[in-house]
């Protein structure tokens, strides 16, 4: 509360990165998000909560149009806009867009390749292939994901037989590698020990410098460690959204009150 | 302590139910040895007959002419002597033969004389046909034409047989091109339909009925996708008794395996490595191709293995399509135009089994190309599972997760 001057209080006057506005969502006849508004604003980190079902997960899915897969998924109305463009418009190429907005899974799924090869991977299927290139992304974005001491050693190792936590943070690393503006977290550390969840956590502090992250979480206390913003959602409605601080300690509406104090959820 | 040790609550009891569950897996286990037993006779009697004629003592060891030659008439000349003396003694045999059967029930004396002389009459005829078999003289076609002088019809009696000297090699060489040629075909356009079953169909009612169609092909006899082949390729689009027919009608009997095992494979990917790449910004064809096809190859290669073993020990196919029961002249012989090789009939094994079983009269010499056959085609079919299985391990081990 004491640091007024942070850059996430500073930003607050721009123009904000992502911009939601009237969201309609159904899977098939189900519909999913109601009517949803809100303003994501650059290097910022907006974590969603609420409980299981609620529609967190398929709205983070929305913002690199993974839900695309789902053949009953459709918008219903409103519109998604990332950086001023529709995303939803015709003109947008889905691949373009996932370079820009990347995703880390709950589960933390990395190819069953070397740990080199992981990160390449983006790069790769893009038609990078100079080594020095591919070298000096690898250890760049291994760094970034405060990753490199641990595997400089043994980059050609399978990355499966890496640790829970550093196969979470190796994947991660492999988003930023094609490097996007936005990254997309769906509860990154449900998988984990409280040690591993504080080392992505501390990397999602770093990251914040330099990305804008929305990160989907069941743990309110890591909501409240990480976040700048916390939208919580209910049922499929965006119930309450606004600085993470007045959302824990002074919520307006008394379903936000209740979860947070785990009266239910 | 008490001194009494403590009763076992867990000690065995006789009861029924012990009797039955032992029962029970001594069934199951006699019935898997039955099986082994079966197996195992099957390998070891084609093995031991197949191996007179695909080894000699000689070395190298392996009957080359054997593996290269075609077949040939068989022209034998056995040592007149020895042959006269073995007819007079089945005669003997037969006689004495009746001569017992007419005896009645009480006359067992002169009974056991008869079997007596019956068997002594039997173990001389057997040393002369050791005497026979080392006497005569053999020549294959080829060999026949090429004497100068054929032995003398006074020493010797002679009498041919067809398809039973020579070798098996077109056969040999038939066989792989079929397998080959049609594992080719069936596995490209199997993953190709595997692919898209999988990875890019609309799920409901239309895609379960085409899945439940495929595998019900593979249920079809094998005959009616040979008469199918000769009505569609033969026939149809005339191109005549042919390998590209016999290609195309084997790989048509090994999709349905290969598409149900490749999908099956394809969709045990979990569905992180897909996404994974998806988010990555990954085409949906680039994430197939990467993240998809190589883990799926491993299953891809087993329903390969699985066409293989469908494919080619098959005759009904193949009969009316593409084998010839004896051609003249290899495949790469004789073309007028590149293009010929692919629409000339080839000899394969399978039908050579069938021809040397069934088409032609049988005795000693055709059993020995009957079983050097089968033993062959036993090899080359292990040969080609066993390299799909190597390769797979191979695979398996590179792209483990």
């Amino acid at each position: 509360m004491a640091q007024t001057s942070t850059p996430s209080d500073m930003t607050d006057e721009n123009k904000p990165i992502i911009e939601i506005r009237n969201f309609d969502f159904a899977y098939g006849d189900a519909q999913a998000l109601f009517d949803i508004n809100m303003d994501i604003r650059e290097k910022e980190v907006t974590s969603f909560i609420g409980p299981s079902g609620c529609g967190k997960s398929t709205f983070l899915r929305c913002f690199n149009r993974m839900n695309d897969l789902i053949d009953i998924a459709n918008i219903k109305g409103g519109e998604i806009k990332i950086s001023d463009i529709n995303i939803y418009d015709k003109e947008v190429d889905v691949i373009e867009l996932r370079k820009h907005v990347g995703m880390v899974f709950q589960k933390s799924n990395p190819f069953p390749k070397s740990i080199y090869d992981n990160i390449a991977y983006g790069l790769r299927i893009q038609g990078i292939k100079q080594k020095s290139v591919l070298d000096g992304v690898v250890e760049e974005c291994l760094r970034g994901a405060a990753l490199w001491d641990e595997v400089k050693d043994r980059l050609n190792e399978s990355a499966l037989g890496m640790s829970g936590g550093q196969q979470q943070r190796l994947c991660i690393a492999r988003a930023l590698a094609v490097k996007p503006k936005i990254l997309l977290m769906d509860e990154p550390c449900s998988a984990l020990d409280p040690i591993a969840t504080a080392k992505v956590e501390e990397l999602i502090h770093q990251l914040k410098k330099q990305y804008t992250i929305i990160i989907v979480t069941h743990s309110m206390q890591q909501a409240a460690r990480v976040s700048d913003k916390t939208a919580f959602f209910y049922l499929g409605k965006l119930i309450e959204f606004g600085k993470t601080d007045d959302i824990f300690m002074n919520p307006t509406d008394p379903q936000t009150e209740a979860y947070i104090s785990g009266r239910f959820g | 302590m008490s001194e009494k040790p403590a009763t076992n609550i867990f000690s065995k009891k006789p009861s029924r139910q012990a009797l039955f569950e032992t029962c029970v897996s001594t069934f199951f286990r006699l019935a898997t040895y039955l099986v082994i037993i079966a197996a195992g006779y099957l390998f070891v009697n084609i093995a031991y007959n197949g191996s007179k004629a695909v080894f000699t003592t000689k070395a190298p060891f392996i009957n080359i002419d054997f593996l290269t030659q075609k077949p040939q008439t068989l022209h034998v000349y056995e040592p007149k002597e020895v042959t006269t003396e073995q007819q007079k003694i089945n005669a003997e045999i037969l006689s004495t033969k009746a001569k017992r059967n007419a005896l009645g029930s009480g006359e067992k004396a002169q009974r056991a004389e008869y079997e007596a002389h019956i068997e002594s009459l039997e173990e001389r005829y057997d040393i002369l046909d050791e005497q026979r078999v080392e006497g005569r003289l053999m020549f294959s076609d080829s060999e026949y034409r090429q004497l100068d002088e054929t032995p003398s019809e006074e020493l010797f009696k002679y009498s041919n047989y067809a398809y039973s000297g020579g070798g098996i090699g077109p056969a040999i060489i038939g066989t792989c091109l079929l397998v080959t040629g049609s594992i080719a075909i069936a596995l490209t356009l199997g993953v190709l339909c595997a692919v898209y079953l999988s990875e890019y169909s609309q799920p409901g009612k239309m895609l379960q009925l085409i899945r439940l169609s495929i595998m019900n092909l593979s249920g079809v006899p094998s005959i009616v996708f040979g008469l199918f082949g000769f009505g569609m390729f033969v026939l149809f689009f005339g191109w005549g008794v042919s390998m590209i027919a016999g290609w195309f009608t084997l790989a048509i009997m090994a999709l349905p395996i290969i598409i149900t095992a490749s999908e099956e494979s394809m969709r045990a990917i979990p569905k992180g490595f897909r996404e994974g790449s998806l988010a990555l910004g990954a085409s949906k064809w680039t994430s197939i191709r990467t993240n998809v096809l190589p883990y799926a190859l491993p299953g891809i290669l087993t329903s390969s293995i699985m066409g293989i073993a469908r494919v080619a020990g098959e005759t009904a196919p193949i009969m009316f399509t593409a084998a010839f029961a004896l051609r003249d002249q290899l495949p790469w012989e004789g073309l007028k135009e590149p293009t010929d090789f692919f629409f000339q009939g080839v000899m394969a094994l399978p039908y050579h089994i069938y021809v040397v079983s069934a088409k032609i009269p049988q005795n000693e010499y055709t059993r020995n190309m009957q079983y050097g056959a089968a033993f062959v085609f036993l090899f080359i079919v292990g040969f080609f599972a066993l390299s799909s299985i190597i390769l797979r391990v191979k695979i398996r081990k590179k792209y483990k997760w």
